[in-house]
């Protein structure tokens, strides 16, 4: 697997060495360096010279590289790269340069837990947490044989991701439902694709090893509820289903269709596959307890109309209307619109009939920002691009105008959480509280 | 602050420092003597020898201070083979910490032992490793199952003896399914380095506890335990039905490299069971795959190139998410060219409109390459669904008409194949005769030669057009240079009238002032054809037969390496398309076998489809010439490893030659045929070959296509000269023979012209 992990910053310094094989030799450093860092030319993440391989992830300033020299499991490699990064971030705020600089020998002591002979073992950061500590908090726990005892069995437990004695006076869970919409509009005004990226986050403060049980509006389920009949071997149940969707089209109405999920380790997905239930036992304070995909029926919340003339060679003329398509009860923040401008512009003249504009010409944008956007209104942008004049004139690509948001209380999908139980041996009453929110993914119009 | 101490050791290094940490490593204050050892690990990292503390720095590996001894611990791995007499005077504090009460630090002894290569700890390690198999603590018993892979690693026969092998196959049935988990994983391991010891012998109990233990071990234990069942043989379809169902539900697990692992189990073992199931199956699958697209980008191109791999094998199973395959405009090039490939392949009549506006769009973007790409993908839906193809005509004069000079370039080309196919469309010939002038890339000016040849009857202007060519002979590349002479031949056989002259004109210059052999022996042969008397038709029939149109332009892997990588899913072979002999190194891959086995390969595909292969051999030449600086590191890579040099350094390439030829006589690189992708601008990627960029064949196997195919190509390769060819990086004077590998028309015509 796994011959080494390899850290560097920008500059192509070597932080981070950790060699986990007899053939992860310190020359390897340079030779990276030198083929990918200092080369403009890398167009791929993995790159192999001669029988060893370089996968390599940039996150912030830095370039987390995996070396190996078999035929390595590649998606694990980088999923691993990533979670070492969320792991980072979970333990120092911020994955980046500084933080492996003031943190190394932490960083080392992480690299030696997660990985063994180049195997990754338990990533979970909250478990690991309890016996590699940050620095000054040296931990009396590890220490003490029998804590660790406790520690390392539930390291590698079926539980693995939660501590037995959770005690809390108030038991309360939040669920957060975290939309990102994704859309692509052809010039014309037709959709290409939109589709919806939701995740459902948990905040679990919940006291001893509670079991829940989480239900959505999702249509499958729904319609499950409704049969009667049994629903036969574990495959019939999916093609049953869908052939079934026809005539319970009113007793679904109100759901949403889930294309995929996907789901934290606690969740029993044998449980979920048979009968499309959400069953686990949550790790203590806050994880992502679901993803999942939709692209039926999705409610785009802004529609956005650009018009962009060019006028000659010199002049582009923009006029940008943005709609808010949802009710007028509920408002966005941060709405930023950016529209791309051609490379040779001299200066922009904007108006806006809301929030302000803003040419940056580092990013070739006007940046358009409403901070506050309530649902059914409508506000517009007019601008005007003067160009200098080129030598070589070459035709402007267009990229597409993007836009950015995040709007409470709204779900593209419809996604909505029915219920969450909670059941513990001692059987206390808990409080749950659910949010909405949509974000824009990647929102993107062509003109 | 501490924490400013050691920052000041990123700066320059002071004067003395190996001294300054030697007197910290011996303080009598322990603070002293810890920072001191966070120091010199940090000298570490930034590449400097600190060997020569190694005594002072192992004063400190008897301590309380867990964190500490971690640190001493990890200059022991890294130094250990230095001073490998020293070791011992650690062995004593390890065996004491594998006996510790506190579990985390019996776990850790054992941990690093195994990773301290010297031989004499190794024979202290038996003991520790015997007992903390046996360790009342899931944590110590985990570790200690992959110690057991690095001590077989250091000396298997070991292992062997003690038994070791055996408690580790017990462990499969632990309650613990970490343990599980880490157990399989070191048998495989052990199984990767020697099989012929057959150490995970997967029965159907294992099974059973591999099943159990996969709905509650880690995610990484989980594609471990994954990627061993989708290398076990089923014995009966009940079976292969039951792990299918028990593994379709990771399909919904988070980790991207669990679904995948996942996707392989059920798509191996699918092949067992029923129609009616597998289609199931099938269905369940689409999902995820297209989940897989919206993870991060690496995560996503590795994603995309098994979809692709999918694909191959079952065209539909994703015909309905061709939005999903979208490029955002932020992808990276990686995954939009990647996007690209997936998009044809899932295009049917029904998606076709959308995907061509699409690719339309793609067109008129800035990154060359990727525009380059999108116009040959509109070819290649064209000749793949031929109700689409008038549309895709006038997508493609619609962008000749933005005049973009390399978009031009590349409709060009893709017109040509499109008239390969639909020979009907002649009407758009003016047009595209328009841009003559802008072409300035060999494969486009022989593109539209070539056209202008076919179509000579047609086109009234064709004899001033070629003529023109012609005028410039020599200074065109010889790729060109050969469409013109076969264009003008056309021209003269079709309208002698037209070209008596001018066919006469690039005779003489193809023969008395060509030096390229190619070029000479080609117009030779039209030469003796036309000054044939006896049967005037006879040259018409060789040159102006009907070609067969073609197929396809989508380039898509031999059927049995596609079996092959099936079972590499997810793996960097199935990243780069190649098997993993090709770029694993030597290993217990021995170098003869591979080389054998690519010749074998290759006359195999020679004796089923010779016009293919001799077209996969032409393409050699048409190869980058990588640079040598290159070829050197990589070389370099190797001799650090394996102390041997590998088979390209054997026969290092002087002066005259390139990496290249050493590529086509390592067996390490062999690439493997038929992949028609075009050339990408990357060196590096050629040289690799794991790009699926080119198509070079060893120059041995490429021998045997020589005697079958006859292509005067395969026979320059044969007799040695490809590597001189290859060398020179003067472009001009090198032959640049088309470097796609759907070039059957043009290898045709060589092989007709030899008969």
């Amino acid at each position: 697997m796994l011959s080494g992990i390899l850290i560097f910053n920008q500059k192509g310094e070597n932080l981070i060495f950790r060699a986990f094989r007899n053939d992860c030799r310190p020359r390897l450093a340079d030779i990276f360096r030198i083929q990918v860092i200092s080369n403009a030319q890398v167009r791929s993440p993995i790159l192999t010279l001669g029988s060893t391989t370089f996968s390599h992830v940039k996150h912030e300033n830095i370039y987390l590289v995996a070396v190996t020299k078999s035929n390595a499991n590649a998606a694990l490699v980088f999923e691993f790269l990533y979670r070492l990064i969320v792991l980072g971030k979970g333990y120092f705020g911020k994955f980046d340069e500084e933080a492996i600089k003031n943190n190394f020998v932490l960083i080392y002591e992480l690299l030696d837990e997660v990985l063994d002979f180049g195997y990754p073992q338990n990533t979970e950061t909250d478990t690991l947490k309890m016996y590699i500590t940050t620095e000054g908090v040296k931990s009396a726990i590890a220490n003490s044989a029998t804590d660790s005892s406790r520690i390392t069995m539930q390291a590698t437990g079926a539980l693995s991701w939660r501590r037995a004695d959770v005690k809390y006076r108030k038991n309360e869970a939040f669920v957060d439902v975290i939309e990102d919409v994704n859309l692509l509009m052809s010039a014309t005004g037709t959709v290409l694709r939109a589709d919806v990226t939701g995740q459902i986050v948990m905040r679990a403060y919940l006291s001893g090893t509670p079991e829940c049980k989480f239900g959505l509006n999702d249509r499958l389920l729904l319609e499950g509820d409704n049969m009667t009949s049994s629903l036969g071997g574990r495959l019939d149940n999916a093609t049953g289903s869908s052939s079934r969707r026809k005539n319970k089209t009113r007793a679904a109405a109100g759901s949403v269709t889930l294309e995929d999920c996907q789901f934290h380790q606690c969740v029993q997905l044998g449980r979920f596959d048979a009968d499309r239930i959400i069953s686990f036992v949550p790790p203590d304070g806050e994880f992502e307890l679901m993803r999942y995909r939709a692209t039926e029926n999705v409610n785009l919340p802004f529609k956005v109309h650009p018009i962009v003339r060019e006028i000659g060679t010199t002049k582009v003329e923009y006029s940008v209307a943005i709609k808010a398509n949802y009710g007028s009860k509920l408002f966005a923040s941060n709405v930023v619109v950016r529209i791309p401008t051609p490379l040779n512009t001299a200066k922009t003249v904007e108006r806006t009939s809301q929030g302000r504009a803003k040419y940056e010409p580092e990013q070739n944008n006007i940046v358009w920002k409403i901070a506050r956007f309530t649902g059914g209104s409508e506000y517009v942008l007019t601008a005007e691009a003067t160009l200098s004049s080129m030598t070589h004139q070459k035709a402007w690509s267009r990229p597409p105008l993007s836009l950015s948001f995040s709007l409470l209380m709204f779900t593209s999908s419809g996604l909505l959480v029915r219920y969450l139980k909670v059941f513990e041996k001692s059987n206390y009453s808990s409080v749950k509280w659910v949010r909405y929110m949509t974000r824009a993914g990647s929102y993107e119009i062509r003109f | 602050m501490a924490m400013n101490k050691i920052r000041g050791a990123f700066t320059a290094p002071r004067k003395g420092e190996t001294f300054e940490l030697r007197a910290g490593l011996v303080s009598q204050y322990a603070y002293e003597r810890k920072e001191a050892i966070q120091k010199t690990i940090m000298a570490m990292t930034l590449g400097k020898d600190v060997s020569a503390l190694f005594p002072d720095v192992l004063k400190n590996i008897a301590t309380s201070d867990l964190e500490q001894k971690k640190l001493v611990y990890l200059y022991l791995m890294n130094y250990a083979k230095s001073h490998p007499d020293l070791c011992i005077l650690a062995v004593n504090t390890f065996v004491q910490d594998s006996e510790d009460p506190n579990p985390l630090i019996r776990a850790l002894a054992i941990r690093t032992m195994g990773c301290i290569r010297v031989d004499k700890m190794v024979d202290y390690m038996e003991e520790p490793l015997r007992k903390t198999l046996r360790d009342e603590s899931p944590y110590v018993r985990k570790t200690a199952a992959i110690c057991v892979a690095k001590l077989f690693d250091l000396n298997p026969s070991m292992c062997l003896e003690n038994g070791f092998l055996e408690t580790l196959q017990e462990l499969i049935g632990d309650p613990n399914p970490m343990v599980v988990a880490n157990s399989v994983t070191a048998l495989a391991e052990i199984n990767q380095m020697s099989p012929e010891i057959d150490a995970l012998q997967v029965t159907s109990s294992t099974l059973r506890k591999l099943l159990m233990a996969l709905n509650e071990c880690t995610e990484w234990g989980r594609v471990t335990i994954l990627t061993t069942l989708a290398n076990y043989k089923t014995t009966e379809v009940k079976e292969s039905e039951h792990i299918c169902e028990r593994v379709v539900p990771q399909f919904q697990h988070v980790n991207p490299s669990v679904v995948l692992a996942a996707v392989k189990v059920v798509f191996l073992h699918m092949k067992n069971v029923n129609a009616e199931m597998s289609k199931n199956f099938l269905k369940k699958m689409a999902p995820p795959l297209v989940t897989l697209v919206s993870s991060a980008p690496e995560v996503q191109y590795v994603a995309l190139r098994n979809i692709d791999l999918l694909l191959q094998k079952e065209p539909g199973i994703l015909n309905k998410e061709l939005r999903v395959f979208f490029c955002k405009y932020n992808d990276p090039p990686y995954v939009k060219f990647q996007k690209l490939e997936i998009m044809v392949r899932i295009a049917n009549d029904r998606n076709v409109d959308q995907l061509l506006a699409e690719l339309k769009e793609y067109a008129l973007e800035v990154d060359m390459d990727f525009v380059r790409r999108a116009v040959k993908a509109i070819g290649q839906v064209a000749i793949k669904i031929e109700s689409a193809s008038e549309k895709c005509v006038n997508t493609l004069l619609d962008l000749i008409n933005t005049k973009v000079n390399y978009v031009v370039q590349e409709a060009i080309v893709v017109i040509r194949d499109i008239f390969r196919k639909y020979p009907g469309y002649e009407g758009i010939i003016p047009t595209l005769c328009q841009c003559i002038d802008e072409l300035d890339e060999p494969n486009a000016r022989a593109a539209l030669i070539w056209i202008v040849g076919e179509y000579a009857e047609k086109i009234s202007n064709a004899g001033d057009i070629l003529a023109g060519f012609v005028e410039g002979f020599n200074e065109e590349f010889s790729q060109t240079q050969l469409q013109i002479l076969t264009a003008v031949v056309k021209l003269f056989l079709k309208r002698p009238d037209k070209a008596q002259g001018l066919v006469q004109k690039v005779l003489q210059a193809a023969t008395a002032e060509n030096d390229n052999p190619d070029v000479r022996d080609r117009a030779y042969i039209y030469w003796r054809l036309l000054s044939n008397t006896s049967d005037s038709n006879a040259t018409k029939n060789i040159v102006l037969s009907e070609k067969p149109p073609i197929v396809s332009t989508v380039s898509s892997l031999p059927p049995a390496l596609l079996e092959q990588l099936l079972t590499e899913l997810s793996t960097l072979a199935s990243v780069y398309h190649k098997p993993p002999e090709q770029f694993v190194g030597q290993g217990r891959f021995g170098a003869d076998a591979v080389q054998q086995a690519a010749i074998e390969e290759q006359i195999q595909n020679a004796r089923e489809n010779p016009l293919a292969a001799a077209a996969a051999a032409a393409a050699v030449t048409g190869a980058t010439p990588p640079p040598q600086a290159q070829s050197n590191i990589e070389n370099l890579l190797d001799i650090d490893f394996d102390g041997t040099a590998p088979a390209s350094a054997q026969k290092e390439p002087t002066n005259g030659m390139s990496g290249l030829e050493g590529l086509a006589g390592t067996p390490v690189r062999v690439e493997s045929p038929a992949v028609g992708v075009p050339a990408s601008s990357n060196n590096l990627d050629d040289l690799l070959g794991v790009f699926g960029s080119n198509d070079a064949v060893p120059s041995s196997a490429a021998g045997g296509v020589g005697v079958n195919g006859g292509s005067s190509n395969a026979m320059d390769l044969m007799n040695g000269f490809a590597g001189l060819d290859l060398s020179s990086n003067n472009a001009a004077t090198s032959p640049s023979f088309p470097s796609q590998g759907t070039q059957p028309k043009k290898t045709n015509e060589d092989i007709l012209s030899l008969f």
